[in-house]
């Protein structure tokens, strides 16, 4: 028993579904078999928490080899909106909900959520862009104190 | 298959403890399962999960989700959580008399 994962620090860096998601249910999931659970938002994986942009996520459909297809069909305009429309729709079956709604779930099942420092000053955000879930804006050194003692996973 | 008393009655479980057989559950069973899993007392909070579980899972084979849970509006998620702590999903599931939840959220 001793040797169970106690808390885990999860790194969510990549914008998209895609890049989003991942980091998220593994978040979800820790909290459900009683892990602590930390999510720090950077670079384009902000977008999750950003109220302008968490509701808007899409799918890559360029560049992203596992869409099985050219890159050249993604480009067609409206393409990155119906697959992303489809995939809401499997994920929505399957119980996994939107970003925003996740968001929430998250934190309502005593996920913490942070925004990291460097990019809210790269990107010029404020507080106040950011949904009402996020604990706070902290620098990498906070982050590692915060993750102390547990597992760090980087998406 | 594995037998454990739970408390007035001995049933069959699976390795982790969750009933094969949900027809043996009866509400004695489900108490001495919550004491099992920490939860001391099952309160009438408690119970409208509990119930409501197995209301779905008649209705459709699987036990709800946390999300299906909140919207319907049996319960917050975080109420859930404050109720089932370190695990409510599959604490309840178990309370209830429920095979182990399968899916990942």
């Amino acid at each position: 028993m001793d040797d169970k994962i106690k808390k885990v620090s999860i790194i969510i860096s990549k914008g998209g579904l895609e890049g989003v998601y991942p980091g998220l249910i593994m978040a979800n999931g820790a909290r459900m078999e009683g892990i602590e659970a930390n999510l720090f938002f950077t670079f384009f994986g902000m977008d999750a928490i950003t109220k302008k942009r968490m509701g808007k996520i899409k799918v890559a459909t360029v560049g992203n080899p596992g869409m099985h297809m050219p890159s050249l069909l993604g480009i067609l305009p409206g393409f990155s909106a119906m697959a992303t429309s489809m995939m809401k729709k499997t994920m929505d079956k399957l119980d996994i909900p939107p970003v925003p709604e996740f968001i929430e779930m998250i934190a309502d099942a005593g996920g913490k959520l942070y925004a990291c420092k460097a990019t809210v000053d790269m990107f010029k955000l404020k507080k106040e862009d950011f949904c009402e879930q996020v604990d706070s804006i902290i620098n990498v050194g906070k982050f590692y104190e915060i993750a102390a003692g547990g597992e760090i996973i980087f998406t | 298959m594995a037998q454990k008393q739970y408390g007035p009655a001995t049933v069959e479980v699976d390795a982790e403890g969750y009933l094969s057989d949900f027809s043996q559950w009866t509400r004695e069973i489900a108490a001495a399962i919550a004491k099992d899993e920490g939860i001391a007392e099952l309160t009438p909070a408690h119970w409208k999960v509990v119930e409501y579980i197995q209301k779905d899972f008649k209705e459709n084979g699987q036990v709800p989700s946390i999300r299906k849970l909140n919207k319907s509006g049996v319960i917050s998620t975080k109420e859930l959580y404050e109720l089932f702590p370190g695990g409510p999903a599959k604490k309840a599931a178990k309370i209830s008399g429920m095979k182990k939840p399968e899916g990942c959220v």
